[in-house]
């Protein structure tokens, strides 16, 4: 009965390429899954003991709306120390229920129907669904391994129209560990600026740059006054779980999102923000040795990959590899199945993150190097059985 | 990179050279001889292996004992505390700040193994003035380690 009330567009939504895949893996005992999102680390025991002293304090009620004050005082204060970004914590900071929440409400925020938005791919899955959730036009801009997967003025400019209301960026990239650097950014601000678009820019994953310090591209000229900044505390600080983001964006807009988040969420777990706020104050440290941890690994990921014949683009962010499997002549859904049941080692095929992830694999470093060996021994065993065929 | 390098075999002494040398992006041979010449050194002593003797059926016991001593004229603490640490029981002695002045960790079979060494010939050292000797009844953590945590990965096998 149900079945034909439905919403026709939360109905018409694909389900997601990785669900088919951890159906698959959650039945293989001894499967080496690469194919998790998250950090192999614990919380820090620091922050997880702040929220559960706040638990024991009895501080359980809702908070304001916008998240306590003295954690978006925390998260300027983070913004401005690590990354350079000045942020005003009473006008220009919402704390949100994960850096998904803050995409959610940015695109709601700002989508009129008809409205297209332009997203770079591939990408995180979830941008294309909530862009449709919310009524506007996904439009997708296929980024290229010739690029290394960076976003140039030309692929912009090829998909811009008079509909084009915004353009939705994540640098450092999941799934393809892409990081754009300050010329990259100042290249396609031009074009942003000159079609006169909004920036929604998913930060997620800033901390974890390597070879060089983050850039965002509201720190650019002219750039602050239309981006909004997707960040949080889930990738950085290992809280994935606890579900703790934030916007960063100017006082129009934010103030919109707010809203949307006052009568949606009312507001994030509380215990999260106490969590959350001695993270933001205190724990520069912990995300400083995660981060040298998973810069040691990624090297070893890419030459092991290098190593069995694969091309790897050098992952210069977040915690993936983004290997190319086109050499064996399988598509990425059938590589990924077949490594999976002939040596048990999970990886999620490139199309989970868009059509033109086709012939790439995504593979998460978030192990320790023993299990990462393991694995690339695994996969290196059954890519020489396919070159050999 | 030298304390990049012990920091990473701090916690695994095992990781072969090929992978420090990838993982801390230098060459093979300049660790290598780094690593001999911090051998040389003594800046590593040794590669040791932490074992928790608890989940075997070898029985040992560990003290910890606090020494007062009086300083020996001309050779301060160092003479009194090299006549301890010769003893193969003695695992561990530090000087120290504070009530007293040394911390002596002794690993014997039995209590009675240990309570007899300290008193035949830990205590009646020249320069000994007192000993106090503490057990320990359970390790929690050591080195860094956990000893009863049972890591498991419990991550969701695929996530976006």
């Amino acid at each position: 009965m149900m079945k034909d009330k439905l919403s026709k567009t939360a109905s018409s939504l694909p389900p997601s390429g990785i669900r088919k895949f951890f159906d698959i893996v959650t039945e293989m005992k001894d499967a080496i899954s690469l194919g998790v999102g998250e950090p192999d680390f614990d919380t820090p025991w620091s922050i997880r003991e702040e929220g559960i002293y706040s638990l024991e304090k009895g501080k359980t009620f809702y908070t304001s709306n916008s998240g306590l004050l003295e954690l978006r005082e925390a998260i300027c204060a983070y913004q401005k120390r690590r990354l350079g970004l000045e942020y005003d914590y009473k006008e220009e900071c919402l704390v949100t229920v994960g850096g998904s929440e803050g995409i959610d409400l940015a695109l709601r925020a700002i989508i009129n129907p008809g409205d297209d938005i332009l997203i770079a791919e591939p990408c995180f899955v979830s941008y294309q669904p909530i862009v449709t959730l919310a009524g506007g036009n996904p439009i997708s801009i296929p980024l290229q391994a010739k690029n290394e997967f960076r976003l140039t003025p030309e692929e912009i400019e090829e998909k811009v129209t008079p509909n084009t209301k915004a353009i939705m960026i994540s640098f450092p990239t999941n799934p393809t560990g892409a990081v754009m650097r300050k010329e990259h950014l100042e290249a396609i601000a031009e074009v942003i600026l000159k079609h006169d678009l909004i920036v929604i820019s998913d930060e997620i994953y800033a901390e974890l740059t390597y070879g060089g310090d983050h850039v965002s591209i509201a720190s650019l000229p002219n750039m602050r006054e239309r981006t909004i900044i997707i960040n949080g505390f889930s990738k950085a600080y290992a809280m994935t779980g606890w579900r703790m983001g934030y916007v960063l964006a100017p006082k129009d807009v934010l103030d919109v999102m707010t809203i949307i988040h006052q009568y949606a969420i009312m507001c994030t777990p509380t215990t999260s923000q106490y969590a959350a706020l001695e993270a933001a104050n205190n724990c520069d440290d912990d995300v400083d040795m995660m981060k040298r941890a998973y810069n040691q690994r990624r090297r070893l990921m890419v030459e092991g990959f290098r190593n069995m014949g694969l091309e790897c683009f050098e992952p210069e962010g977040a915690f993936y590899a983004f290997p190319s499997i086109k050499k064996t002549g399988l598509t990425s859904e059938e590589f990924a199945t077949q490594l999976l049941y002939d040596q048990e080692v999970a990886v999620v095929p490139g199309t989970a993150f868009g059509e033109c992830g086709e012939g790439f694999i995504r593979c998460s470093y978030a192990y320790s190097v023993d299990e990462l060996k393991l694995a690339l021994e695994r996969i290196g065993i059954f890519v020489e059985k396919i070159l050999n065929k | 990179m030298r304390i990049e390098l012990l920091n990473t075999i701090k916690n695994n002494s095992k990781i072969d050279v090929k992978d420090l040398a990838l993982m801390l992006d230098a060459n093979e041979a300049d660790i290598a001889k780094e690593i001999s010449e911090m051998e040389k050194e003594k800046v590593i002593c040794g590669y040791h292996t932490l074992i928790n003797w608890d989940k075997t059926r070898t029985e040992k016991v560990t003290a910890v004992i606090e020494v007062k001593v009086t300083p020996q004229r001309g050779e301060g603490f160092d003479k009194i505390a090299e006549r301890i640490y010769r003893f193969k029981e003695v695992a561990s002695v530090y000087l120290m700040s504070g009530g007293f002045d040394l911390t002596v960790i002794i690993e014997g079979s039995t209590m009675k193994e240990v309570a007899l060494f300290v008193g035949q010939k830990l205590a009646p050292q020249e320069a000994v003035l007192s000993t106090g000797t503490h057990f320990v009844l359970k390790k929690y953590k050591e080195y860094g380690v956990i000893l009863e945590d049972e890591k498991h990965d419990e991550r969701m096998v695929v996530t976006p």
